[in-house]
This record gives C-alpha cells, sequence and structure tokens, in this order.
C-alpha cells in the first residue's frame, strides 16, 4: 500500500552504523532526532548473521539462512565472528561443534567449503554486510558507501584487522571500528543525559566485554576495558545441546551427534529453551526427529546451576576493569547492560551483587550497539558536534626481546590514538635487514601473548655492529589498528619496513576478494532482485487483504473495486515469474489502485481517533 | 597496517601550555585534555583531506601520550628526569636498597617455602604484602613534597632525591609484584 515519506532534503551522504553480531546483525542511522534502527524489506529489524550457500550457488542471508540451517547445514554458516582474525589452531575446539568443513590450506587465515565455494570469514561478514547495505540503500532511498561498524572492544588487532577487510569486501569505506561497549554508551548516555562513571557489561552470542566510562559534559572518556572474545551465549548452546546429545543417546540407543541436520533442530530446541527461561520458571528441550520425539524438562534452578561456572567467568574480567580504572565499586552510578545473554536472570542477579547497584535493563540489549554506532556515524559527519568519544586499546602492544621475553610498548587501556618510539640497531658488523616481531598481550613470555606481525626493516645502510639508529614508531589509531613508522635517525630518511602479518589476510588478497565480489554480484544480483521483489509483493498483498475487510474498502465504488482485484490476480500471476521487472510493475499498480483505499483508511483511522474510539 | 613518516616530539607540557612543575592540578589538566581532544581528535578530522588526517593523527597521539605522562606522578618525574638527562633505567632497580636488606631476605625465604607447598608461608607473605604496599604509599605521600621542592628550587639536587624515591619505589612495587603473582591475586590475562 501506499505509504507517506517525508522528504527533509538530505544533501551529505549518509555513514550508517553497524553492530555486526555473532547472532544477529543491524544497521542505524542517525536521523534529525537521534539514531533510527533500520528494517529490513520484510520488516524485521534484526538480520540473523547466517550465510547458505544452495546448491545452485546462489548465497542467501540472514532469516533465509537460518531456515537453511536444518535443511542444508553443511552448506550454511553461523557464528562466523567467532573465526574472524583467528588461525586454524585457535579455534579446534568450536569446529568440533560446527557443521561446516574447513578447507585445505587454512594456515593464517581459515578456508570455509561451502558447498563447491570456499570463503574466509572476512568473506562471509562481507556476505552479511552486503545485506545490511542493501536494506540502508532501499530505505534510505540513496547509496551508502561508508560505515562505522561496531567490535568487541576486547578485539585484537587481527580481529579488527579482518572487520575492515570484511567491510572493503563488501563495498563499504570502514569509517570508523568503535568499541561496542562503548557504542552503547553513547546512545544511553545521550538517551538519558548521563553524567558520571558507568560500567557498560555486554555478552552477547559469542564475546564478552566489560567497560567503565566517565562522562562529562559531552566526552564519554574510556578508563578501561577487559573482557573474553571468546564467552558468550553460543557457549550455554553448546553446553546443553552437549547435555541433550548426551541424554538422547541414553533415550533413543543411538547418538545423532553425527546428524547435522538432527543437531541443529537440537540446537535449536536448546536456544529456545535458554530464551524462555529468562521469563519463565520452567519449560522443555524438544525434538521432533522422524518419528522419534524427545523431551526433557528444564527449570530455571537446573539452568542456573548448568550456568554458573559461565557466568563467573564474565565477573574476573569485571574486576580487573574496575582495577584498571582506578576507581572503586561505589564510584560507577550506573552498569548498563548491553547484548542478548544479559536478558538471563543469573546474569542480572550476579552484575547487582559485583556492582551493588540495579543493572540498567530498560535498552532494548539487541539494538543499543547499532544505536550508538550511528551515533558514531553522526559525530564523524560532523552532524553531530558536542559528542566526543575517547576510547582505549585494549590489550598491551610490545615487541620480543633477548630470550623469548615481551617488552611492553603500549600498556593496555592507553587512550588511542596512542604511540610509542623506539630505536633499534643493529648486532653484526654490515647487517642490513632488522627483524622486529611484534606482539599483543599481557604475559610476560612471547609464547603467551598473541604474534600480531613481524616487521623487516630493510635496506638499512650497512655500518659497524650498533652502530644503525633506526626508530620506530609503532603507533595505535582510533580504530585500535596498529600502524609501524620507521626513521633512519641519522640520515632522517623513511625506513623501508616489509610487514608479514601473523593471521589475517594481505592486501593483496582482500583486492582479490573485492573483484571476486563484484565479478558474482552480477549473477547473485537478478536473484536477489526477484527475491527482494517478491518480499514486496507478499507485504502488500496482505495489507490489501487486510483492508478489503475495513470499512474504507465499502466505501470505494465498485469500478474501484474490480480493478483492485484485477490488479491483485495480475500481481499474482506475475509473482513466479523471474522477471523482477514485471513483478515490480505489477507492485507499482497495485499501489496505484489502492491510493483512495489507503486515503479513506487513514481518514477512518483519523476521524476514529478524534472520536476517541478505537477502530 | 600501514607505514608512514615519523614526526618530531613536542614538549609534553608545552602540548597542555603548561609550565615545566612537577606539582600538577590533575582537574585542570583534564580539563585542558578535553579541550584539546575536542580540537585534535580524529573524529573532527574525517570529512578532511587525507593529508590533514595524517597530521591530525600524529596531533592527538603525541596528546594523549602527554596526557597519560603527565596525569601519573611517577611517569611524570620519570619524565622530567628523562628529559634533564637522568638515568632512570631499570637496572639501578636491581640493587637492594641496604635498609630494605633484611625484609627481603626474609620475603625469599617465605617464597621459598611456599613454592616447596608450605602453605603456612601465605600468611607470612600476605603480612610482607601489606607491609610493602604500606611502604610504597609512604613514598608516594612523600613525593608531594620533594616535587614542591624542585618546583620551588628548579634544581638538580632535587631531581636526584626524587630518582632515588622513584628508584625505591620501583624496587618495593617489583616486590609486590612478587608477591601477589604467587598468591595469585591477580593474574594476567
Amino acid at each position: 500500500m501506499s505509504t507517506f515519506q517525508i522528504d527533509f532534503g538530505e544533501a551529505k551522504k549518509r555513514v550508517i552504523g553497524i553492530d555486526l553480531g555473532t547472532t544477529n546483525s543491524l544497521a542505524a542511522f542517525q536521523d534529525l532526532t537521534g539514531p533510527v534502527i533500520i528494517p529490513g524489506a520484510d520488516g524485521e529489524r534484526l538480520v540473523p548473521s547466517v550465510v547458505s550457500v544452495t546448491k545452485s550457488g546462489e548465497i542467501v542471508i540472514g532469516n533465509e539462512a537460518r531456515k537453511m540451517l536444518i535443511t542444508d547445514p553443511d552448506r550454511t554458516i553461523y557464528s562466523v565472528k567467532r573465526l574472524m582474525g583467528r588461525g586454524l589452531s585457535d579455534v579446534q575446539d568450536e569446529l568440533k561443534l560446527f557443521p561446516f568443513q574447513i578447507a585445505e590450506g587454512s594456515d593464517s587465515v581459515i578456508q570455509l567449503k561451502l558447498g563447491e565455494r570456499t570463503f574466509t570469514p572476512p568473506q562471509i561478514s562481507a556476505e552479511i554486510l552486503k545485506q545490511l547495505k542493501r536494506n540502508a540503500e532501499a530505505y534510505l532511498n540513496e547509496e551508502v558507501t561508508q560505515a562505522v561498524i561496531t567490535v568487541p572492544a576486547y578485539f585484537n588487532d587481527a580481529q579488527r584487522q579482518a572487520t575492515k577487510d570484511a567491510g572493503r569486501i563488501a563495498g563499504l569505506e570502514v569509517l570508523r571500528l568503535v568499541n561496542e561497549p562503548t557504542a552503547a554508551s553513547l546512545a544511553y548516555g545521550l538517551d538519558k543525559r548521563k553524567e558520571g562513571i558507568i560500567a557498560v557489561y555486554d555478552l552477547g552470542g559469542g564475546t564478552f566485554d566489560i567497560s567503565v566510562l566517565k562522562i562529562e559534559n559531552g566526552i564519554f572518556e574510556v578508563l578501561a576495558t577487559n573482557g573474553d572474545t571468546h564467552l558468550g551465549g553460543d557457549d550455554i548452546d553448546n553446553l546443553l545441546l552437549r547435555i541433550a546429545l548426551e541424554d538422547i543417546e541414553n533415550e533413543w540407543g543411538e547418538d545423532i551427534s553425527g546428524k547435522n541436520d538432527a543437531v541443529q533442530l537440537l540446537r535449536r530446541g536448546v536456544i529456545q529453551a535458554k530464551e524462555q527461561l529468562s521469563f519463565v520458571p520452567e519449560t522443555t528441550i524438544d525434538l521432533e526427529y522422524g518419528p522419534k520425539k524427545y523431551q526433557r524438562e528444564i527449570d530455571r534452578n537446573l539452568f542456573d546451576r548448568l550456568i554458573t561456572d559461565f557466568v563467573d567467568k564474565t565477573l574476573a574480567p569485571c574486576r580487573k576493569c574496575i582495577k584498571d580504572a582506578g576507581v572503586r565499586v561505589e564510584d560507577i552510578v550506573e552498569v548498563v547492560m548491553v547484548g542478548g545473554s544479559t536478558r538471563i536472570p543469573l546474569v542480572r542477579h550476579a552484575v547487582e551483587t559485583l556492582f551493588r547497584s540495579k543493572p540498567h535493563t530498560e535498552l532494548n540489549p539487541d539494538e543499543v550497539v547499532a544505536l550508538g554506532a550511528a551515533v558514531q556515524a553522526g559525530i564523524l559527519s560532523g552532524d553531530v558536534a558536542d559528542t566526543l568519544l575517547l576510547d582505549v586499546t585494549p590489550l598491551s602492544l610490545g615487541i620480543e626481546t633477548m630470550g623469548g621475553v615481551v617488552s611492553k610498548l603500549i600498556h593496555r587501556n592507553s587512550t588511542i590514538p596512542a604511540s610509542e618510539t623506539e630505536t633499534f640497531t643493529t648486532s653484526v658488523d654490515g647487517q642490513k635487514n632488522v627483524l622486529i616481531h611484534v606482539l599483543q598481550g599481557e604475559r610476560e613470555l612471547v609464547k603467551d601473548c598473541r604474534s600480531l606481525a613481524r616487521f623487516e626493516l630493510k635496506d638499512i645502510d650497512p655500518l659497524p655492529a650498533g652502530m644503525a639508529r633506526i626508530e620506530v614508531r609503532f603507533l595505535i589509531d582510533a580504530n585500535g589498528i596498529l600502524n609501524v613508522l620507521a626513521r633512519d635517525a641519522r640520515t632522517g630518511k623513511e625506513q623501508s619496513v616489509e610487514v608479514k602479518p601473523s593471521y589475517g589476510l594481505t592486501d593483496e588478497q582482500v583486492e582479490a576478494m573485492i573483484q571476486e565480489s563484484y565479478e558474482k554480484a552480477e549473477e547473485d544480483l537478478k536473484e536477489r532482485q526477484v527475491r527482494e521483489i517478491r518480499v514486496e509483493a507478499d507485504n502488500i498483498l496482505s495489507a490489501v487483504d487486510k483492508a478489503k475487510r475495513s470499512d474504507a474498502y465499502y466505501e470505494l465504488s465498485d469500478e474501484e473495486r474490480t480493478a483492485i482485484d484485477r490488479a491483485i490476480n495480475q500481481l499474482l500471476l506475475a509473482y513466479h515469474s523471474d522477471d523482477h521487472h514485471l513483478i515490480h510493475a505489477y507492485v507499482d499498480k497495485l499501489n496505484e489502485v489502492t491510493r483512495n483505499l489507503a486515503e479513506n483508511m487513514m481518514n477512518t483511522a483519523v476521524r476514529g481517533a478524534l472520536k476517541g474510539t478505537k477502530i | 597496517m600501514r607505514l608512514r613518516n615519523i614526526v618530531h616530539s613536542l614538549n609534553y607540557y608545552e602540548i597542555f601550555g603548561l609550565e615545566r612543575k612537577l606539582t600538577i592540578d590533575n582537574g585542570d589538566l583534564q580539563k585542558r585534555f578535553y579541550e584539546l581532544s575536542r580540537q585534535y581528535h580524529p573524529d573532527r578530522f574525517q570529512t578532511k583531506s587525507a593529508a590533514e588526517q595524517q597530521a591530525v593523527l600524529d596531533k592527538s597521539s603525541l596528546l594523549n601520550d602527554a596526557y597519560r605522562v603527565l596525569r601519573d606522578p611517577v611517569q611524570r618525574a620519570e619524565y622530567v628526569l628523562k628529559q634533564e638527562g637522568f638515568d632512570i633505567g631499570e637496572q639501578r632497580s636491581k640493587d637492594v636498597p641496604p635498609e630494605l636488606l633484611e625484609e627481603v631476605f626474609e620475603l625469599n625465604m617465605a617464597l621459598e617455602e611456599l613454592r616447596s607447598g608450605d602453605d603456612t608461608a601465605r600468611t607470612q607473605l600476605d603480612a610482607a604484602r601489606d607491609k610493602f604496599v604500606g611502604m610504597r604509599q609512604e613514598i608516594d605521600d612523600g613525593l608531594a613534597a620533594l616535587f614542591a621542592k624542585y618546583d620551588a628550587l628548579q634544581d638538580r639536587l632535587a631531581l636526584s632525591e626524587i630518582r632515588a624515591a622513584l628508584n625505591r619505589r620501583r624496587y618495593i612495587g617489583n616486590l609486590v609484584n612478587e608477591v601477589e603473582k604467587e598468591l595469585n591475586v591477580d593474574i594476567p590475562n
């Protein structure tokens, strides 16, 4: 049906804010009055972070892909965020739980096999970003090329770089990576006009973050952050899933853990039970697989006992964060709860006990991060003038020194951008190259920290040992990503450096993926256009169907009613064709012939409202 | 990760328009920091040219580095000492200050006992930690007076007193860390 839109005459290009989540993703933009969530064509605000490849090679995303988790589990990927910026050895444990396969040659970047095609985690994330980009373009009716994307505060350099790569592959210029709890504080602080010290407890599908901030006069200064990039609601699902699988094996005498479709059905069942237990004291875990049925009662008491260790795991980072922030618990005026897992009563209870104050749960924990990202987008484009975010780097940065020890250069919780300069020299006469191994982490030994990259200073002027002076500046930018600058201190000349990232894609690989993405785009575009116009057709058909039962419909002339019926029939006939132009034409036609009906309904509604009666 | 040119450093005090004094009003410093951040944060330059963005990245990182050092009394003093040509390396803090010899000896004994599985040493270590934390606090309290002395006289003698206090502080700090590590009070990530 026709809707009425007001055009504010936007001149500038809009920057959207994106929350690229483990379970769900969503986009928002900064409107004149504040941040607004961008719904998809189906009206849904959340896009499930699920990507599937159909047997014909087509990529589907979101709710449609989630359905394929059951029908085509080995061609469908979920929770890919857990694999971003990671090496194969980091994720052995979770790979056992994932139905999808790892392709050969997954050394520094994991390669996922979906049917005939292979994808890296950034490419999968890029498909989700592309969907959000399309949703935004359809909703705002303009091209969207720039975005702010949120990442867990505790993401390391490689995980951040992988997220940025995903943006590039999706055709988005990533203006800024913003930490999720910080983004949430922006949305929350602006909304409530808060001042003082607050904590943000962010427990999502796959990651946990805790941040302590000082809000003063529009400045949001992060004092400290901590977390765990491998802790989230997924872990509860996996725990329940393991228990239920054992249970089923005892009951049916059959191990179904190798049957991907059954496991995914059961996963859906345990997630449902978990979610219900936040609102009701008891529920059941159900599975119907073929002729067989499984049902297990579970109450909140049992659930709480099962997840106690999980919840406790979030508390140590909280204590460290408060200590690092240099504040006392009683200085913290409020705790803001973010992420779907903060709906769990035991989580709320634990937070309340630790912080000795009632946590704030009135904001939608699924949406507040995206809203904050939109605010940051507004700050970057100059639309939000008085607000400024001062964030920190979550992990210390250091270099390898003698004996496998890490010498720290930039400490964790330093406000970013942050930098440190170190002078290097040669140890052998005439030495031309110096290798610098850069690591991230808090431990003292190289083997306990995360290797970021090896930088090779090249073509140093040959001099006696110890005479060369190469100044290297390590700079963490506002995205939390490392930049390295090198200079020959004697000559002042720029020193050439070669970078070998330990994990992640090289620039050339990203470029190749962007290219591939363009080529595939042509094929994908047509099918997608058909699918999208069908969704629109569904919407108008059901709206008209509803309208036909209203009083307004009977106020129409016979001719008008006949015209509507004819347009409906034409649209239904065109619906199953592969020609999106054709379907589009009949959607427009139906829109046109129902304009009077829409206006009548609007008037009836207004009359009803004026009379104070419900219609 | 990208590679770029290096900028020359400015004096941290000059950045904030402050005189070089060791005594600093942290409230005033924070106010200046926030004002300068509003001007020089990269967020404010997103719509500007690449060259301007580059320049402001250097400026804002320098600003943040300066704030981090100046707001902390110990780092601030070390910064001034370094500028005045004092050697403040770790090496000097490895020598046991004579007045602590006895305590350090006892502490090492207790640590040995705990490592060899004698849990009764735990209470002894707890007491030792509290004592060292108290000592560190005393030094911190004494620093303010030393800072005032230097600010008034601006002489090197005051600075060497400060350096001695900082060395002692670092030594005690290392002891505290060692004990806490053994007691598993705070396991780093």
